[in-house]
């Protein structure tokens, strides 16, 4: 990506970009040079609104350093101390702002209803395959994990963990999730990100145009692991994908309930792992907060409320309201820190020791336990690391 | 000792493991706090300060001293939040390739989270709060505040919060939650440690002390103004503080609730922003950007003020459309609480709400820009004096379009979408509150330090501080821009990407300049005071100024006005000034003062205790010193020698001095 240069399309909006640009020569970065027809999208707005108030900052900063200089004491400009309003000036002032933001406004309307993250796809790329058909997108379910990325294809079957490999110009849509932090799912060449949040479902929809193997990443911070909760984004053609599942498919391991409740557990530098089989109801029952078997879904508890819950044939008033020493429906009762036993209050520890660099093996052994103090992934899970998967 | 039963009863989760006896960064910091903190005492008590200390600085009630206080601690707080960006710039400079850098995950996490609570908490609100306790009650010719008591309480809450913080450093840990305390990082479930409790209490305890304070300002614009002086009349600053502080009254609550329901979900266990059970966390980030949000311009709208009396005291002219001014003050204050929601367009809210949230946010920079013009203007045929206050005011206004203008980009939802969270967002943050904020309080300080001292300060130095803060912050933060538009995202440890290090690099020496000038303020100071006497100034009015605080004498005396001045016209003092109004010699009358009382000190010493009785679930203490707040707060309330009189003798003896030393130096 870093050999490629910026290309503009010949569009004169986009010469009032030269200042921005000059300033950013380095910018070859998958944001302004994104891979897929969302983020390019996404960019030209950024180029576009960029151009727009610099019709109005550039003049300003220049009669900034103009007035400074030129109304200096002793400089001999001409001195006005009554000159304080203007009924002229001021309607300029006021009116020419606002005839910006009128037009930036439209802008940001359309193009938040266009590129809103829920809406289907019109296009699978722009230029000359505008009038391409939009097919039916591929589904992928999206768990943002304690620190990992879960990516499940339900239609394919197979599930991968930090490892996210799409056909090139075709409809993708994304499901997302997470089971404990709040993250964003950001592949900076796809489209722009989305938070996954705990008990709640949000979806993008993207497309990915270029071939070639891309960064992802979680884009919000969520705790210890999160600096290595990245991801690699393959984009393969429509043969190559086909291998791929069908290689995924081979590998044999299936994530069962046991081997989620592993990968649940809180790890970091997590390689790249591939599941042959799923269940296809795990996305939603992680969704619902329901995985461990016996446990009610988010669901099935609104329903229950809605029937006014509690004992459906107690008919006193409040009866429908747990009592204090009912067990919750699902999730443990927390326990507050003021009903602890003086035994159960633990210890406050100073946790600031600086990392080793030695000691810390880093990227070349991912998921060991000394590079912090969490827990660690056992490697067996891992059946297929590395990251040269998808070729 | 601490592991039996009975020491847990006592000391809670105190631990030997809470001191950080074997982490080397901790433990020399650790001593030389120690070490200047001893001499510090031993110079008090060596020169028998104590009860001066005591009498005339800690007991006061004076909204001058008070004010000086709130910047000594801005000033203070900011060299520790300093010391942590320094911290951040050095990890993630070195941190490519394999490298982790010298810090460990929950280290860095805790850095971070500390620097942006006391950037904003305990440097930014203390500063503003202190320019705007030292300057508003002189600009409307006021005495006092309302409320003298409440002010000196504030104060020392304030004081309270930002010492729990501090010692968060050696006893336990900060949060590392983020400079919001997320919610589910800081959920009891993920983080079980002290980290959040040291956040709750301490801004728990500070944010009362804020609102407290807001209540007072308003009360005292509102009420106290000198006759003649109407709304239209008031000085831009204190129209600026009336909104931030009403802004300010109305948003304070909204955190301190949320903060409220955090805490009652750690401590009693609730479920109110928990992943299960009912619970919310999204509700958490609605809260705290409700308040979050609105906080921006509680922060900069006062600063804007600052500005505004700067510029037309420099250009020597009235400013440009002070209508027009205050319209946007006004209009900026009520379109704030609309615009929270631009902090997480992201969360999969429907398109139409997106819209509207980022238009809103888009239609403040109408009023904003029609600030930049009203300044622009009024330097306009103006005949401007290049002095270090109007020096900050135009590196400010170059500075800050850059910034109003990342920040316009950010509210088009498209382009956040691939902006959030990333380092152009910070750069944009920090471009806004560095070069907005941060600037306006330099300029403020220079400009209002004689009025509060009597001396200017340093110009030498003065030119150095400029430059190290104006150049660094563009060394320092124009890479975090770019690096920022190439997808790298905010609070990462390390990078993979060692292209991106020069980036890095640079502004880790952007941070060294400003860290030059920030030493260089220090020095300022020492200097300053070191040549008072060369840079005295004895006519209370140094800057050939405008408004009612230069009528004075510097520093003004406890009771600030002999008389209470007549107002006329806007620009109140330059209107007396231009009609040769005579500094009245006599006729004095005894002037009816506010004394000063401990209960402040005492009362924020307690709420200190408790707080960390709390962080530490010394339940015995807690309820000990939950019982003493009562005890004292009450008993303050039987206080009836609250007031006294300064004699005629006394104030004839003042301004006698005064006029003596304004006319010879005149």
């Amino acid at each position: 990506m870093s050999k490629s240069s910026l290309s503009l399309p010949a569009r004169t909006k986009h010469l009032l970009l030269v200042p921005l640009l000059l300033l950013c020569a380095a910018c070859q970065g998958e944001v302004l040079n994104p891979a897929g027809d969302i983020a390019r999208q996404q960019r030209d707005i950024i180029y576009i609104s960029t151009g727009l108030m610099l019709l109005i900052i550039i003049p300003v900063m220049i009669l900034i350093v103009v007035f400074a200089w030129r109304y200096r004491k002793g400089k001999g400009g001409t001195y006005d101390p009554n000159f304080d309003h203007s009924t002229a000036l001021e309607l300029v002032i006021w009116s020419a702002p606002l005839l910006i933001i009128i037009m930036l406004g439209a802008l940001t309307w359309s193009s938040t209803h266009l590129l809103d993250p829920f809406r289907p796809l019109d296009r699978i790329s722009g230029g000359k395959d505008a009038q391409k058909p939009v097919g039916e997108p591929l589904r992928v379910q999206v768990v943002s994990m304690d620190w990992k990325w879960l990516f499940i294809y339900p239609e394919q079957g197979v599930a991968t963990v930090n490892e996210l490999v799409l056909p090139v110009d075709r409809q993708v849509r994304f499901d997302i999730t997470s089971t404990n932090m709040m993250n964003t799912f950001y592949a900076p060449t796809l489209a722009g990100m989305i938070y996954a949040m705990p008990g709640m479902r949000s979806t993008l929809h993207a497309v990915l145009n270029k071939p070639g193997t891309y960064e992802g990443l979680s884009a919000n911070y969520s705790g210890a692991g999160f600096s290595d909760m990245r991801f690699k984004l393959h984009g393969v053609d429509q043969a190559g994908f086909d291998r791929w599942v069908a290689g995924a498919r081979g590998s044999g391991k299936a994530l069962d309930l046991a081997t989620y409740r592993q990968l649940e557990k809180p790890s970091e530098k997590v390689p790249a792992m591939r599941f042959a089989a799923t269940d296809g109801d795990l996305f939603r029952r992680i969704l619902e907060r329901c995985v461990e078997p016996g446990t009610k879904c988010m669901s099935e508890i609104m329903a229950h409320d809605r029937r006014g819950g509690g004992d459906p044939h107690d008919m006193r008033p409040g009866a429908g309201m747990p009592g204090r020493a009912s067990q919750p429906p699902h999730g443990h009762k927390p326990e507050g820190a003021i009903f602890k036993s003086p035994s159960e209050k633990g210890s406050g520890p100073n946790v600031t020791k600086p990392a080793d660099p030695n000691k810390a093996s880093g990227t070349t052994r991912p998921g060991a336990p000394e590079n912090r103090n969490m827990t660690a992934i056992h490697p067996v899970l891992a059946p297929l690391a590395g990251r040269d998967a998808a070729a | 000792m601490f592991d039996q039963p009975l020491s847990k009863i006592i000391f809670g989760r105190l631990t030997w493991e809470s001191f950080p006896i074997h982490e080397p960064i901790l433990l020399v910091t650790f001593a030389v706090v120690v070490l200047l903190g001893a001499g510090m005492l031993a110079a008090v008590t060596k020169y028998r300060l104590w009860g001066w200390l005591w009498r005339e600085w800690l007991t006061s009630v004076d909204h001058k001293k008070i004010g000086i206080m709130y910047i000594i601690l801005g000033i203070i707080m900011l060299l520790r939040g300093f010391a942590d960006a320094l911290m951040m710039r050095l990890q993630q400079a070195m941190a490519f390739g394999g490298s982790e850098g010298y810090l460990n995950a929950h280290h860095y996490d805790q850095i971070f989270t500390a620097h942006g609570t006391i950037m904003i908490f305990f440097v930014a609100i203390p500063l503003i709060v202190g320019i705007v306790n030292l300057v508003m009650p002189l600009q409307i010719g006021a005495r006092d505040v309302a409320f003298p008591f409440l002010n000196s309480l504030s104060l020392w809450l304030t004081v309270a919060g930002a010492l729990l913080v501090m010692v968060s450093l050696f006893v336990g840990e900060f949060s590392t939650a983020g400079w919001l305390n997320y919610v589910p990082v800081a959920n009891a479930e993920n983080s079980p440690g002290v980290g959040p409790d040291y956040y709750l209490w301490a801004l728990q305890i500070a944010g009362v002390g804020t609102t407290l304070s807001a209540i007072n300002m308003v009360t005292t614009i509102l009420k106290m103004r000198a006759p003649g002086m109407t709304m239209m009349k008031m000085p831009v600053f204190t129209w600026t503080a009336l909104c931030s502080n009403v802004l300010a009254i109305a948003i304070f609550p909204i955190l301190t609730g949320a903060f409220a329901l955090l805490m009652l979900d750690r401590y009693v266990g609730t479920n109110f922003f928990t992943n299960d059970l009912g619970g919310n966390p999204m509700m958490y980030w609605n809260l705290v950007w409700i308040w979050g949000h609105p906080e921006v311009y509680v922060l900069v709208l006062p600063v804007f003020g600052i500005y505004s009396e700067i510029t037309s005291t420099f250009s020597g002219k009235r400013l440009f459309g002070y209508s027009s001014m205050v319209y946007a003050t006004v209009v900026i204050t009520i379109l704030s609480y609309l615009v929270w929601l631009h902090h997480f367009f992201t969360m999969g809210s429907g398109a139409s709400v997106n819209s509207f949230f980022g238009i809103a946010t888009m239609v403040i920079s109408i009023p904003t820009g029609a600030k930049i013009f009203n300044w622009l203007f009024t330097m306009y045929r103006g005949e401007i004096r290049m002095e270090l206050p109007m020096m900050w005011v135009v590196a400010f206004m170059l500075t800050f379009v850059v910034g109003g203008m990342t920040g316009v980009l950010l509210a088009v939802p498209p382009a956040d979408f691939v902006l959030h969270n990333s380092l152009f967002l910070v750069a944009h943050f920090h471009n806004v509150i560095i070069g907005g904020i941060v600037f306006g309080l330099f300029a403020g300080m220079y400009y209002w330090f004689p009025k509060a001292f009597g001396f200017k300060m340093d110009v030498f130095w003065g030119k150095i501080v400029f430059w190290g803060w104006v150049i660094g912050y563009w060394v320092a933060w124009t890479p975090i821009y770019i690096v920022g538009l190439m997808g790298t995202t905010r609070r990462v440890r390390y990078f993979d990407d060692p292209t991106l290090q020069p980036y890095f690099i640079i502004a880790g020496i952007g941070a060294l300049i400003i860290l030059v000038g920030i030493l260089a303020f220090v020095v300022q100071i020492a200097v300053s005071i070191k040549n008072r006497e060369k840079l005295r100034d004895t006519t209370g009015d140094p800057w050939d100024g405008r408004t009612l605080e230069w009528a004075t004498a510097s520093p003004p005396p406890s009771y600030n006005f002999a008389f209470t001045p007549v107002v006329h016209d806007i620009d109140a003092w330059y209107d007396m000034k231009k009609r040769g109004a005579a500094r009245p010699q006599g006729g004095y009358q005894p002037i009816h003062m506010p004394k000063n009382t401990g209960a402040g000190v005492i009362l924020s010493a307690i709420a200190m205790v408790l707080g960390f009785a709390m962080i530490w679930y010394m339940w015995w203490l807690a309820a000990l010193s939950l019982a003493a707040l009562f005890i004292v707060a009450i008993a303050h309330t039987f206080n009836y020698d609250r007031d006294f009189y300064v004699s005629v003798d006394e104030v004839e003896r003042t301004e006698g001095e005064h006029h003596r030393l304004a006319t010879a130096g005149a």
